[in-house]
């Protein structure tokens, strides 16, 4: 019964996102207060229907329903409770009800967080999200129902790939997607702002909160698909510029603009246009991206097309979001009024430089991941772009953009002066030149050495304008405390911010550094790689739950101590004919050693192992960072000026009349 | 600053990071693609030695062999698009979803002493899954339509005609 209640529940938010839509959109229009009033309670009631759907089909998972055909592909009886619950979003249907739930939740965080927001923009905001809603519950319900019934229902499901079966992976989707489905609300408020034609500093004000959440989310996103993938899939990378990887990258990087942006509409009442534009191209990114690489429908129109109602009714959704979007934008805004020009030299001035350089960097990712399709579409050429094509064309861009980021949040507003600027940042210049030094000695390559260089320029500099506002050492520390106290948390949020953004990148700087070896070795066979000496002192067979591995043990020694014993298996899965690697990693934070082993070879008497070792410098930095570019997120997110106090907007008069 | 000088300035700006950015990708282009090849185009028009290329195809059942040079574990596979075969030579551990009979796509380039020398080996799929590239260069020589069922073994692709071909795909 239960698979029906959630395809009822479904429906009921479909009809409840319809109304979100269309009455609220009718009552702003017409200066309706009841009917404006509406919006809050249907975004409330979609997400419970939502919530109650997702409800349902997690139960059915729970209690092993195989009647139901979703899960009947994804779980099976023996599989673990987390990666039952977890296989609900691990496949099509499932995630993208999933994602449907995600902008509900989105909706109604909007109706209880934005209770201060003038009714009509309100108003307007939630008529968006329900319209989007709207059409991700209506492909939800006829192409990709999660709840369609098999008859007659099997004792057992066929199981999840043991791949996926890890807690890592268990919640990267519902992370990634919060950052996905989270610049819908961004979105909704550039529609919203050009139905209304206005845009002034509050718009700013209210929409930086929300981009700022949902590039949080988007970082840990990205981070924690990147760290399943070295510790998972155990080739010893962490990014492999896969069309899926770049479907996520790319509004992380327009995102990181829009909320650079988004200040200057707030602080200075410029950039307006260009902000709608953002927010736009941003969630536009966000939907083509998931949709059009994680269903394949690029692959689509090749021979594997699974089902064509469903890419058509993709692209179909897509034309209408983005198009319709984009012809709005056309349409409406030369009606805002643009905002004044300012001096090159100034806060906003460096955000605009910033937001060329993003924008450059984000065009250069969009470029290398359309081309190989698009190609192969017009010209029937197969062509691939890789690592290389990224590396080459990405770095030289962002090395000006860490420059950049260094001496751009401590330019006053208005007009600056480089100089005394740059004077303030003496110490960090120092320390910078003396990275630079011990770089040249230790690095090899001269943009690793650049990148590696800059990151040390951006965390010294975050440290300086931190410590530089709280007059650190140039009055008494108590004094100094108080100062802290006082600062806005958003400032010390953004310094956070760009620290972590350095040590991301010094992470990928030594990683570029990164050696590894294969070989085959017998049993006591010694190896040495980055001075340490691997060797291999047993290998033995453990018997799991469906699975049966070969563990090797690896004594690792550094100058005859030893450093630590790892064990990496190799796990033959007789179900499925399925081998996974299962990698060792010993980490002190500095640098990772990292193990796997691979096949059996020689005779029964004298077998030799294939294993991979890899010496990997500062890899946990990469991850490292990115959680501290999320809690800088956070930390300007807990900031009071976010929440309280924000939305003092300027009268006008029919936005008055409204009221 | 005069208003005229400020907007020359942004558009200056705008105009220098996206011109980088244009040069760069072209750049990068040119010298990055990997062009998809199939056995038989590379045997028919090999690549210049230093040109990354990825080969896809089906490899040959039985065709695996491992060798060794001094501690380095070097795996030898023939590659064939059913027309010609190509041996590749990889060194490292084959992927976990590595099978003879399946589908794979080697990234490298031509070994200057002939057969191909890969510095990747891709066999993400399944078995009843293949790459994209792989499926059109099958289909383009005629051993396989996807409309009538998986693909025909791959162990007798070498020796089959077309019209075996299709006629074994038929008898399914």
């Amino acid at each position: 019964m239960s698979p029906e209640l959630g395809r009822f529940a479904l429906s009921l938010a479909c009809v409840f996102a319809l109304a979100q839509t269309i009455l609220p959109l009718i009552g702003a229009q017409r200066r309706d207060r009841r009917l404006m009033a509406v919006a809050p309670g249907l975004a409330v009631g979609q997400l419970i229907a939502l919530a109650a759907s997702f409800l349902c089909l997690v139960n059915a998972a729970i209690t092993n329903d195989f009647s139901v055909s979703n899960i009947l592909e994804n779980s099976a009886v023996a599989k673990p409770l987390l990666y039952k619950i977890s296989g609900v979003w691990g496949n099509h249907e499932g995630s993208i009800l999933l994602w449907a739930m995600i902008l509900g939740i989105c909706g109604a965080a909007v109706a209880a967080f934005g209770r201060n927001l003038p009714s009509a923009l309100r108003a307007r905001v939630l008529a968006v999200l329900g319209g989007v809603a709207a059409g991700f519950e209506l492909f939800c319900l006829t192409t990709s129902d999660p709840f369609d019934r098999v008859w007659p229902a099997p004792l057992d499901g066929q199981g999840m790939n043991p791949l996926l079966q890890d807690p890592g992976l268990a919640f990267h989707p519902p992370i990634l997607y919060t950052g996905y489905v989270g610049f819908a609300v961004p979105f909704a408020f550039a529609i919203a702002a050009l139905i209304e034609g206005r845009v002034d500093a509050a718009w700013g004000r209210w929409v930086r909160p929300w981009a700022v959440a949902a590039w949080a989310f988007l970082t840990c996103g990205i981070a924690l698909g990147s760290w399943w993938s070295y510790y998972v899939l155990g080739w010893g990378g962490y990014w492999f510029w896969d069309p899926v990887e770049n479907a996520s990258l790319i509004p992380w990087l327009s995102g990181t603009a829009l909320m650079h942006s988004a200040v200057v509409v707030e602080k200075r009442e410029a950039l307006k246009i260009w902000t709608v534009l953002l927010a736009i191209a941003t969630f536009s990114f966000s939907l083509s991206g998931t949709f059009l690489v994680r269903s394949g429908i690029l692959n689509s129109v090749h021979a594997f097309a699974q089902d064509p109602a469903r890419g058509i009714f993709i692209l179909g959704l897509l034309g209408v979001v983005i198009g319709g979007s984009l012809v709005l934008f056309a349409w409406r805004a030369p009606s805002l009024t643009a905002g004044g020009l300012f001096a090159p030299v100034s806060r906003e001035g460096a955000l605009v430089l910033n937001n060329i350089l993003l924008c450059s960097l984000c065009a250069v990712v969009l470029t290398g991941t359309m081309y190989p399709p698009f190609m192969s579409l017009l010209f029937g050429k197969t062509i691939s772009v890789g690592k290389p094509f990224f590396d080459a064309a990405t770095v030289p861009l962002a090395i000006p953009l860490f420059a950049v980021m260094g001496f751009g949040p401590m330019l006053p507003w208005k007009r600056a002066q480089l100089w005394p600027v740059l004077r303030r940042l003496w110490i960090a210049a120092l320390v910078t030149l003396g990275a630079f030094a011990v770089c040249l000695w230790g690095l090899s390559g001269v943009l690793p050495v650049l990148c590696a260089t800059f990151a040390v320029w951006v965390i010294a500099t975050s440290v300086t304008d931190v410590t530089g506002r709280v007059a650190l050492f140039r009055v008494p520390l108590s004094q100094s405390l108080q100062r802290a106290r006082s600062l806005p948390r958003s400032a010390f949020g953004a310094a956070l911010a760009h620290a972590g953004v350095g040590v991301t990148v010094l992470g990928l700087a030594a990683m570029s550094q990164a050696q590894h070896r294969i070989v085959e070795v017998h049993v006591g066979q010694t190896e040495s790689l980055a001075g340490y000496d691997w060797t291999l002192t047993g290998v033995k067979t453990e018997p799991g739950p469906n699975y049966v591995a070969m563990v090797a043990t690896i004594e690792i020694r550094h100058n005859g101590r030893i450093v630590t014993v790892m064990h990496p298996s190799k796990r033959s899965f007789n179900s499925q004919n399925q081998t996974t690697t299962e990698v060792s990693i010993h980490t002190n934070g500095l640098s990772d050693l990292y193990g796997v082993i691979g096949d059996r070879h020689g005779t029964d008497a004298n077998p030799t192992y294939v294993l991979r070792l890899h010496y990997n410098p500062l890899a946990p930095w990469m991850w490292f960072g990115a959680l501290i570019m999320a809690m800088g997120g956070a930390l300007s997110l807990s900031d009071r000026r976010m929440r309280v106090g924000a939305p003092r907007r300027a009268p006008m008069p029919d936005a008055v009349a409204a009221e | 600053m005069k208003r005229k000088t400020r907007r020359l300035w942004l558009v200056i700006t705008c105009v220098a990071a996206l011109g980088t950015a244009a040069g760069l990708t072209l750049s990068a282009f040119s010298s990055n693609i990997q062009l998809f090849m199939t056995p038989s185009q590379l045997n028919a028009k090999p690549p210049p030695a230093d040109r990354t290329v990825r080969l896809g195809g089906m490899v040959v059942a039985g065709s695996v062999k491992r060798d060794r040079k001094g501690d380095t574990p070097i795996n030898r596979f023939d590659v064939t698009d059913g027309q010609s075969a190509v041996t590749v030579s990889f060194e490292g551990i084959l992927p976990d979803l590595f099978r003879e009979g399946q589908s794979v796509v080697a990234v490298g380039s031509m070994a200057p002493g002939g057969g191909f020398m890969a510095s990747e080996v891709l066999a993400k799929h399944d078995e009843t899954y293949m790459p994209k590239e792989v499926a059109e260069a099958l289909q383009k020589s005629g051993k396989w339509d996807p409309k009538f069922g998986p693909p025909p073994n791959a162990a007798s692709w070498n020796a089959m005609t077309q019209k075996q071909a299709s006629a074994s795909v038929q008898g399914k």
